[in-house]
Formats: C-alpha cells, sequence, structure tokens
C-alpha cells in the first residue's frame, strides 16, 4: 500500500541553505530513511545523508524529524499520518557539513579528554575477577551506540556554543559512570568529572534521556549518580570531615587516592 | 541568540524549533499546578490559624514548634517566642526537600525557567551556567534535605497515629462515640498522605545513592544491594510521587481547614 509522501528536507551547507519541499512514493514499513534514499536515487542525486547500518545499531543517521531528534533508520513511517509533512533537518548542535551531515568531532574531542579505564592488580593466579553483579550494572551503559542524540538534544550546548569547552555531555557522563561503578577500576574520576567534563552544568532536565533510541535511562542511572559521587567528594562536609580528621577512609572504594 | 541554534556553522533554520507536536502543554501545566500550589501553601503558611481540628492537625504545621493552639503541640513549644505562624519555623525543610530534588528540577527548570521549555527547543537564555554557581550549587545539598525528610514522615507518621484518637465530647455526633480508636476522613486523608510522602522520600535520588548506589562493589554489600535494588524500583516513579504527595499534602491541609472553620463536619466511620 504505497503512497505519496510530502516532505521536507534541509539542503545546503555552512554558508546557508534552506528547507525544500519533496514528494516521493513510499511503501508500507518503510522508514525515513528508505524516503530520503528514494529521494536520492530519483530526483535529488547529490542529498548527503550519513548512514550505515539501516539497523539502529551504527548510530550513523542520527538527524531531526519534525523537530525531535531521532534516527532516521528507527523512524516509522507509519508513526505518521500519511497526509503529514515529514520536516527532515540535519542535527542543530553541530556544524553542518552539507544537508543532513554534521560535524560531531567535537564529540571525539570530548573522548579523548575522558581518563580510560585503569585497572588494579590482577588476582595472584593471574586472572582478573569480578561478580555479576558487578559486570551487570555496567551493562546498560554499554548499549551505548554513540549517535550522539543525546549530545545534540543537550541545551547546554545546543543553545550556549560557548559551553562546548567546558562540557562533555551526557554520552560521556555514562562512560564516567560506567568506569567510576567498575569495581577494578582504581581511578578516582569525581574530581575530573565535575572540573574537565562539567558535570555541574548538566541541570539534569531529562531531554539526553528522552531521545536515547537506546532506552538508556541516562539521567537517573547515570548523571545523577554522578552528580551523588560528587557531592560525596567535594560537597558534603560530613565527609570532609571525617576524611580530615581519620575517621573515614572507605569513601574511595578502591580508589586511587588523589 | 547567536551562540545557539542560530549560531555561525549551525543549519540555518529560521525556527527555534520544528517540533509539531504540543511540546508546550506539560511545561505550561506544570507552571500552572506549581504556581497554584505555591500560592495555596503560602497562603495556608501564612495564616497561622485554622491549621488544627482536633485530632487532625495540618501537615504544614507539624510539627507545631510555634505559639500554637491547644493540643497541636505533640512536641512542645520551643519557639513560643516566634512572632511569625508556625508553619514558617518548620516548612523549610519539606520546602527545600521539594526544591532540590532532582525531578522537582527537571520540571521547574523546564517550566518556570525555560532552559530548556522543551527537549530540542531553543531555551530564551543568551548565557548558562548550570548548577556551577550560587546559588543553584545549593542544589549539592538534597541529600541533608533527604535526612530531614526522613524526621518530616516519622513525625507526619506519628500524627496519623494521633488522627484515630477518640474525639473530644464537644466534637462527637452521635451516642457513645467518644470512646475508643476513631476514624473518619481526616484520619483516611492524612494516612493516605503520610503513604505517598514516604514513597516520595524513599524514592528519592539520593535515598538510591545512600543506600547502596554509591558502592563500586554490589557483591560485597549484598544487604546494600538489595536495598539498593527496592529504592531503584520505587525511583522510576518517584515523578509520580512526587505529584500525589504535592496534591495529597494540600487535600488534607484544605480538608483540615474546612473542619477547623466550621465550614463541613468530619465524616465519621467509627
Amino acid at each position: 500500500m504505497g503512497y505519496e509522501l510530502k516532505m521536507r528536507v534541509w539542503r545546503g551547507d555552512a554558508s546557508g541553505g534552506s528547507l525544500g519541499d519533496y514528494a516521493v512514493e513510499v511503501s508500507e514499513g518503510e522508514v525515513v530513511l528508505d524516503a530520503l534514499h528514494r529521494l536520492q536515487a530519483t530526483q535529488t542525486g547529490d542529498l548527503a545523508i550519513r548512514w550505515n547500518c539501516k539497523a539502529g545499531k551504527c548510530g550513523s543517521c542520527s538527524a531531526e524529524i519534525n523537530g525531535k531528534p531521532r534516527l532516521l533508520c528507527m523512524t516509522r513511517l507509519s508513526d505518521f499520518d500519511p497526509a503529514e509533512t515529514i520536516t527532515v533537518t540535519p542535527m542543530r548542535a553541530y556544524p553542518v557539513i552539507r544537508d543532513l551531515v554534521t560535524d560531531v568531532s567535537y564529540n571525539y574531542e570530548k573522548a579523548r579528554e575522558l581518563p580510560g579505564v585503569e585497572l588494579g592488580p590482577r588476582d595472584a593466579d593471574g586472572k582478573r575477577r569480578m561478580m555479576q553483579v558487578d559486570v551487570e550494572r555496567g551493562q546498560e551503559f554499554r548499549k551505548c551506540i554513540e549517535c550522539f542524540l543525546c549530545q545534540n538534544t543537550c541545551h547546554v550546548t545546543r543553545d550556549h556554543e560557548d559551553n562546548k569547552p567546558a562540557f562533555a555531555g551526557p554520552r560521556f557522563f555514562l562512560r564516567y559512570a560506567e568506569l567510576d561503578m567498575h569495581p577494578l577500576d582504581t581511578l578516582d574520576r569525581r574530581d575530573t568529572v565535575r572540573e574537565t567534563a562539567g558535570l555541574g552544568l548538566c541541570n539534569i532536565t531529562k531531554c539526553c534521556t528522552e531521545v536515547c533510541p537506546e532506552g538508556i535511562k541516562i539521567t537517573d542511572n547515570a548523571i545523577i549518580p554522578m552528580k551523588e559521587r560528587v557531592v560525596d567528594r567535594k560537597y558534603d562536609p560530613l565527609v570532609w570531615l571525617g576524611n580530615k580528621i581519620g575517621l573515614r577512609n572507605k569513601d574511595n572504594e578502591g580508589r586511587a587516592a588523589t | 541568540m547567536t551562540t545557539g541554534v542560530d549560531g555561525p556553522g549551525r543549519a540555518q533554520i529560521e525556527e527555534r524549533t520544528l517540533r509539531t507536536d504540543r511540546w508546550w502543554l506539560t511545561p505550561l501545566a506544570t507552571f500552572i499546578v506549581f504556581s497554584g500550589f505555591v500560592v495555596f501553601a503560602t497562603v495556608r503558611a501564612f495564616m497561622g490559624r485554622d491549621y488544627f481540628a482536633e485530632p487532625y492537625l495540618s501537615p504544614f504545621y507539624s510539627p507545631c514548634l510555634g505559639d500554637c493552639v491547644e493540643g497541636a503541640s505533640d512536641f512542645g513549644q520551643p519557639f513560643s517566642w516566634w512572632p511569625l505562624s508556625a508553619a514558617l519555623i518548620i516548612l523549610i525543610f519539606p520546602l527545600g526537600f521539594r526544591m532540590t530534588c532532582y525531578y522537582y528540577r527537571k520540571a521547574y527548570y523546564r517550566a518556570f525557567w525555560l532552559s530548556p521549555p522543551a527537549c530540542a527547543v531553543a531555551e530564551p537564555h543568551s548565557a548558562y551556567s548550570g548548577e556551577t554557581r550560587f546559588p543553584l550549587l545549593v542544589q549539592n545539598l538534597h541529600r541533608y534535605f533527604w535526612y530531614a525528610a526522613i524526621v518530616v514522615g516519622l513525625i507526619l507518621t506519628f500524627d496519623v497515629v494521633l488522627a484515630f484518637r477518640p474525639m473530644p465530647d464537644e466534637y462527637a455526633v452521635g451516642d457513645g462515640e467518644t470512646s475508643g480508636v476513631h476514624m473518619g476522613l481526616g484520619t483516611l486523608l492524612m494516612a493516605v498522605n503520610v503513604a505517598l510522602i514516604w514513597l516520595y522520600t524513599l524514592s528519592c535520588h539520593s535515598c538510591r545513592h545512600i543506600v547502596g548506589g554509591r558502592l563500586r562493589h554490589f557483591s560485597k554489600h549484598p544487604v546494600r544491594y538489595k536495598l539498593w535494588t527496592w529504592v531503584s524500583k520505587l525511583n522510576a516513579s518517584h515523578p509520580r510521587y512526587a505529584w500525589y504527595s504535592l496534591f495529597s499534602v494540600a487535600v488534607v491541609d484544605f480538608y483540615i481547614y474546612l473542619l477547623a472553620t466550621d465550614v463541613i463536619d468530619d465524616l465519621r466511620f467509627f
């Protein structure tokens, strides 16, 4: 049961651009990326789209559909009324390269700033051991496909370009949380996540969680726990006093002293 | 705005959002309801009267530590010199707990400060420093308000127990009703309210962190891990409990106000 889909697609580059109106034949069961591919094949041979797996696992085809940050390949046309015009634009937090393709280098720069895992010594038999319950805790965070939709939606940098140097963004708070909850990691990242990654800039308005195509509870399970860990480290006067007078030394939980 | 979605290098799109759904509805509803509650709570807190209808004490005035009416102060009156309403002595604790709550922060940053009004809708501010500076740095004290909220919860639970007290003679509406245990609609409302307040308090993100979330090794702390899993389940409904308990506090207070001003009589079950 095909029909003619009305689309508005942003075309242009850093020097300027606009929304163009198109009509394209689509079929039952198709997604927005299918419609864009048909548009590319039949009408706009030079339309630039970044895509790879078409299965919601590579995180390449991030864009904004009717103003909402989504994966082009995971947005079904059946979610829309056939009479509705679907508007597709590139992610609006990043410099546009061309059409629907943006320059997401910011995210790779932030990834490089993040201290990697620092494992402690191996057990006597040369192995490292983790209990299943500790392994399971980080599994949710490892579902991240790095589509950067959370990074794109976060108003801290989306609406304030000047915050980019000081703010790592939700995707990397997820990584900080994963490492800080890792039972074998020895590095204390609580100062880094506050000072270098700018965790304090986040005002937990949960847009990252709303747009995550993997359904990761970024705010509840990563950002807020990291904020609480920073409070342990920086803003809890009882912990500070306990550490100062030597009454408390469990706070590091296997982390190297800093 | 020149540094946000309209900034140089970004795709040139005039609209601050291209969202076609009713994204403004949730922040608008939040704004209206929260504003209504703030007005109601402020008026009631400053009134300094009609907060006690034996055996019911309004949650806005509990514990009543100021110069309260007879029978309302179950913990004495250490602040009897306080010239203003007794509610103002203790309301800082529940107010602080809710103001620094991770859910309420999300709700009022969106609805009142429009930062952002909704996801992928450009905010109107030209600068943004988040929670890195005073006064928003104070949000980091949420866990202290949580400790206070536990005490408040215990006191409100005690109030519910007291709400089962026999009614004094002048409130009797039938023969022999002043002896034994009493239960009225007020008791029921207070019990429901305290249940919702406990659900809200125990589903708090700071509670989740304190009971076990702060650990790196769940496997070494099985009891705390179990507590963490329970709190995590409650935590998923934290926003719902935040709303329900907000309404229930207001309903209980208003019911007691109506009783205290003789507008209605308590509906007695036994």
